[in-house]
């Protein structure tokens, strides 16, 4: 392949009159030469196509039409009619100056953080627990498996009845031992955080699995060394197992967080981004804009929509950049 | 050598890409015209398609010469929906949609008027007709009107010593209030969810002290929000109430704990069949009479079709939907419904008298989008329910809250 296109490049004008088709290498036999490297190359075009054709249709596209929404200002009239006036940056303006951009900004830093730090710390420590093989350890680690079979509607709205202040589980248990009625959803203080609970739960599985996988990959000729050296069960964990995991890890932590950043779903079916702006994170904001009113505004929640693709790529960067760091340590 | 042997499976293997391309192309040109098929969307998905109501529309199009395919899903969703197939060029022939959003569409000119289609709009009750309403351009028909009032449990005013009679106002009803609480009984559920359905709930409160939607932040208007949060702070009313459907209200009520709740006429044939007894009292103004309740209920819209020739048989669906035995076949399908049209209303009263005071309330109730407000009601509403949740959750006073909403409604239409 890298030979082919070198070429062609080398020999522009002789590819020009051939119709895009590569140019034959100068030497050799030259006909018969030149209909076997076109058909190569035509076979080449012909295997790559569909995933052309495939990116183009479902990641420029999209990618493009939400840019293109961002910057026109469409009302639902310019949305049916395609009529748009050209907004140029004047949405992003408007997010940004909004009452709620700041709220949201913390919010979403809060619930992404917070989640995906418990849901690793919890995932690692079973993960740790059932590697240990003992009997049932199959069973039990299928059975934590469940909140990620579920249907996303049935556990946020299972979530939301648990949580529920006048008849909810958690406050009657709350109140069984003398406590009292902690208003989960509705009190600004306590919506995020309740949401993020709903969402550890949801995550765990994935960071289990993973990590469970990863564990596997360890030799345990190292632990057996370790042992024989007198190393304490914290000692392998900290020295040896955490270290060696660190690759897995870090994929694990940068899904999590992609995966956490755009987490619509739970938030909207449990609190809809309330009470007020309690729970709202960028992403949930980006939804209400567009499908939770009566009044659909495309163009703003295209900006916010951006602004989280930005934020998620900043951090897959810093992710490239520290495995090579790691790769050349 | 090696490239020899490749070159035959090559020319299979684009070929086939090439046959993938073509394939999918040809389904995203795919027309969905078929012209024995009509599409409905309604906001109904409760009803399946083995009820009363799908077989009502069956009906409907049988009688048209055609097949109806019918699509449910809620509200909000549906608005989204139908603006999205505006845009795509892909609308259904016909659309149930919630009153206030037919503004909303008919300003995006996705609908077609009444007036087009050749149906007459002239009987129909002008406080419900407005809703559809633009620039003296009817662009839907309601199917049925429904309003809201306050159901109470009987037995639980009877054991508090509460004579439902003496709720006038909202002093009478608040100490009503207090007596069923203090009777150990819980006082009054409603929805003040996020949503639509919180405003909904909202209006004949700020409507009943005097407040008006291009006002958020009168005195009449923070004095309408104070006696919720009072309620809450009371105890009068659950916390729950915030993120409350009215369908979720009307399951409280059912567990025969609450003395009251806020609910529409879909409820009658339910609160009928309770094992308590119940009865209905009007909303009151804050200083008596009837607080003017906003009316609910869907229209029934055609959106503009490539193909003219579908309209005709359309309009006799719309026709099948809209005579007076029509709007009592609806009424009685869904046992909520009351007809937009003085026609319509006496048949329903011959059948069933006891829809008396609902029939009354719709006649007294007040569309969300008059008083021209149109397009900008969903605005309005936004920042208004939006109001109601801070101020329920404490995070702001009333008084700050609807200042809030003030602003942002000013800011949204701009």
């Amino acid at each position: 392949m890298t030979t082919t296109s070198r070429e062609a490049s080398g020999h522009a004008p002789e590819c020009g009159a051939a119709g895009g088709r590569p140019a034959a290498p100068a030497w050799g036999r030259r006909p018969r030469r030149r209909a076997h490297d076109s058909a190569r190359h035509w076979a080449a075009v012909g295997f790559a196509a569909p995933l052309l054709a495939y990116l183009a249709v479902f990641y420029a596209y999209p990618l493009w039409r939400n840019i293109e929404l961002s910057v026109h200002d469409y009302t639902v009239r310019a949305f049916v009619q395609g009529d748009p006036a050209f907004a140029g940056f004047e949405k992003y303006a408007e997010v940004l100056a909004s009452g709620s951009f700041g709220t949201a900004l913390v919010n979403t830093a809060v619930f992404t953080l917070v989640s995906i730090g418990f849901q690793y710390a919890i995932g690692l420590a079973l993960a740790v627990f059932f590697h240990a093989n003992f009997r049932l350890s199959g069973v039990l680690r299928a059975l934590f498996l469940v909140p990620w079979l579920l249907p996303l509607i049935v556990s946020s709205s299972t979530w939301a009845w648990m949580l529920n202040s006048d008849h909810g589980i958690v406050n009657s248990v709350i109140e069984a031992f003398g406590g009292t009625q902690i208003n989960w959803l509705t009190s600004p203080d306590t919506a995020l955080a309740a949401v993020i609970i709903a969402n550890i739960w949801l995550g765990v599985p994935f960071n289990l699995v993973i990590l469970h996988a990863g564990l596997q990959q360890i030799p345990a000729e190292v632990y057996e060394a370790a042992s024989l050296d007198g190393a304490s069960a914290r000692q392998r964990f900290w020295r040896i197992t955490l270290p060696l995991l660190r690759p897995v890890s870090a994929i694990t932590l940068l899904l999590g967080f992609i995966y956490t950043l755009k987490v619509v779903d739970v938030v909207w079916i449990m609190t809809t981004g309330g009470p007020g702006d309690a729970s709202l994170t960028l992403a949930v904001w980006s939804y209400r804009e567009a499908f939770g009113t009566g009044q659909p505004d495309f163009s703003p929640a295209a900006a916010i929509g951006n602004l989280l693709i930005v934020i998620a790529l900043v951090f897959g960067f810093v992710h490239l950049r520290m495995q090579r760091r790691w790769e050349d340590a | 050598m090696k490239n020899h042997r490749r070159q035959p499976l090559a020319r299979p293997a684009a070929g086939l890409a090439a046959a993938v391309l073509a394939l999918a192309a040809a389904c995203s040109s795919g027309d969905g015209g078929d012209a024995d098929v009509y599409t409905w969307w309604d906001p109904y998905p409760q009803h399946d398609e083995n009820s009363a109501w799908a077989e009502r529309v069956d009906t409907c199009g049988e009688a048209a010469g055609v097949t109806i395919d019918r699509t449910a899903s809620d509200t909000t969703d549906l608005t989204n929906r139908a603006l999205l197939a505006a845009q795509e060029g892909t609308s259904p022939d016909l659309i149930l949609l919630d009153n206030p959003a037919v503004s909303t569409l008919s300003d995006t000119e996705m609908l077609t008027t009444m007036d087009d289609l050749g149906l007459d709009v002239t009987g129909v009750d002008e406080n419900l007709l407005a809703a559809g309403v633009v620039d003296g351009e009817a662009y839907g028909i309601p199917i049925g009107a429904n309003t809201l009032a306050i159901y109470y449990n009987a037995e639980i005013l009877d054991a508090a010593g509460v004579d439902p009679a003496s709720i006038t106002d909202w002093d009478s009803l608040t100490v009503a209030l207090a007596q069923v609480t203090d009777n150990g009984d819980k006082g009054v559920t409603f929805a003040a969810i996020g949503t639509e359905e919180g405003s909904f709930q909202f209006l004949p409160w700020f409507w009943g002290a005097g407040a008006d939607l291009r006002d958020l932040d009168s005195p009449e208007a923070v004095a309408a929000l104070e006696l919720w949060t009072g309620w809450l702070e009371s105890g009068y009313a659950p916390n729950s109430v915030m993120t409350n459907s009215q369908n979720t209200t009307w399951e409280e009520f059912l567990t025969g704990e609450f003395g009251f709740v806020v609910n529409g006429t879909w409820q009658v044939n339910s609160a009928a069949e309770t094992d308590f007894a119940t009865g209905i009292i009007q909303i009151p103004a804050r200083d008596g009479g009837i607080a003017p309740a906003p009316t609910g209920g869907e229209f029934i819209i055609a959106p503009v079709q490539s193909e003219a020739e579908r309209y005709d048989v359309t309009r006799q669906i719309v026709e099948c939907m809209t005579t007076p035995e029509g709007f009592v076949e609806t009424a009685e399908t869904f046992a909520y419904y009351v007809p937009p049209t003085a026609e319509g209303q006496e048949a329903l009263l011959e059948a069933r008298p006891e829809l008396e005071p609902w029939v009354t309330a719709v006649r007294e109730a007040k569309g969300r989008t008059s008083d021209n407000l149109g397009t900008d009601y969903p605005k309005i509403s936004e920042a208004l329910w939006t109001a109601v949740q801070n101020a329920l959750s404490g995070s702001a006073t009333p008084t700050e809250a609807l200042q809030q909403a003030q602003a942002d409604a000013e800011a949204a239409l701009g």
